[in-house]
């Protein structure tokens, strides 16, 4: 499985914010994207999962099994947790994985997993800030993809749970996964490919 | 896709999802009806099926505009569209708006035979709006799915929705309302306009969600 992009340029609001973008994926590989605000990184990912198109270029999955598709092989994790306040944690999550399908780990896993088994009752909207994000990275481990597109992953997390997250990274990684992630602060992530997108400077 | 039909029925019961707001705006309407046509029995059960029927449309129009807002508010949306491969974004729609309707415009059906003793109405005249509201609300609501949908990004679509929407919504109305009065009067037909009626529900079962997949498709930037 290999994550291609070849010419990839992406425009927001009709002006082209990065162009001609070369990158491949190998299985196990990750790669971070980091630039500055406003230089295209969320772009990007919603560019890879298919939720924007490019303005020219092209991204795909090569030998990618079972998925039919880029999109249907990819975990979004974007700024929002795609969860519901009014629900309680365990019926986001079944919702999710049910929705999802592929059923990796049982949702009581994959809550111990981000060290929040317990509070499985309460209502999303009760929990803090971290522990929202904490629950959307619960959602990645509950069905599987083997691409991980994460916008901020760790946006709101403790030391701690970013060390855990460094260690669930490294875990899809070792599976052979692929990782793409947009971010300020290092990920912990060893032999990651970086590429830095440099905005208008 | 059950499981979303079991998602959207739950938020629209929990609080602040807003299934109660349709009710009593029903109820509001209908309960002012006989205080402003005044006390003439014949005049209000001749407009009960009308009234009823209005009241239903108004109140089914209230809560669309979150149907997929919601949703992109908290992300949701996003993963809803790339799940499309899986589940294709117009069943998808489809079945968010079954558990619309059965979360908010059901209960209305349910209360208007209640609501139809207000009016005067005959037994025949509540059973036949009752029946003709059964059949008629689904269309509604995929119509407003459309409206919805184009409405997404736009922060304050409420009103806009609305009246996207409400121009579509006259044959539900005209035809509606004309079968119930084709089931209380002997001059005037029944079969025919319901018949048009579940076939303006059908056709919209099918227009609705791929307009409103189609519209949400490009909604995503």
């Amino acid at each position: 499985m290999r994550l291609v992009a070849e010419k990839l340029s992406g425009e927001r609001g009709g002006e082209t914010i990065f162009s001609d973008l070369d990158f491949v994926i190998a299985m196990g590989g990750a790669l971070l994207v980091t630039g500055p605000n406003g230089a295209g990184k969320s772009t990007l990912l919603r560019i890879i999962a298919g939720l924007l198109a490019p303005a020219s270029g092209d991204v795909r999955l090569e030998d990618s099994g079972s998925f039919p598709d880029l999109q249907s092989a990819c975990h979004y994790l974007g700024h929002q947790n795609a969860m519901k306040p009014a629900l309680s944690v365990r019926e986001n999550l079944a919702f999710w994985q049910a929705f999802n399908g592929e059923p990796r780990k049982d949702i009581d896993e994959a809550l111990e997993t981000v060290g929040l088994d317990g509070i499985d009752h309460l209502p999303f909207g009760y929990l803090s800030t971290g522990q929202k994000r904490r629950i959307a990275i619960a959602k990645l481990l509950v069905s599987h993809r083997p691409v991980w597109l994460l916008d901020e992953p760790t946006a709101g997390l403790d030391k701690v749970s970013e060390g855990r997250f460094a260690g669930l990274m490294q875990g899809h990684l070792a599976e052979g996964g692929i990782v793409i992630a947009a971010t300020h602060l290092p990920l912990g992530l060893e032999g990651a490919q970086e590429l830095r997108m440099e905005g208008r400077g | 896709m059950t499981a979303l039909f079991i998602r959207d029925f739950r938020l629209a019961l929990r609080a602040g999802g807003g299934a109660l707001v349709g009710i009593l705006f029903f109820l509001a309407v209908i309960t002012v009806v006989p205080f402003g046509v005044g006390p003439d029995l014949a005049l209000l059960s001749r407009i009960g099926p009308a009234m009823l029927w209005i009241g239903a449309l108004l109140a089914a129009l209230l809560g669309l505009d979150r149907l997929f807002q919601a949703d992109r508010d908290d992300g949701s949306l996003d993963l809803l569209i790339m799940a499309a491969d899986r589940h294709m974004l117009s069943v998808t729609v489809l079945v968010k708006c079954l558990a619309h309707w059965t979360a908010t415009v059901l209960p209305l059906v349910i209360a208007a035979p209640l609501l139809g003793l207000f009016m005067n109405m005959t037994p025949t005249a509540i059973g036949a709006t009752a029946l003709t509201l059964l059949v008629g609300t689904p269309a509604i609501t995929l119509i407003g799915a459309v409206g919805a949908a184009l409405a997404v990004s736009l922060p304050r679509g409420g009103l806009l929705v609305s009246v996207i929407v409400l121009p579509l919504t006259i044959p539900v109305l005209i035809f509606g309302v004309s079968a119930a009065y084709g089931a209380m009067t002997e001059t005037a037909p029944f079969l025919a306009p319901f018949l048009i009626l579940a076939a303006i529900t059908l056709f919209f079962a099918v227009i609705g969600p791929l307009a409103a997949a189609t519209a949400l498709k490009f909604s995503t930037d």
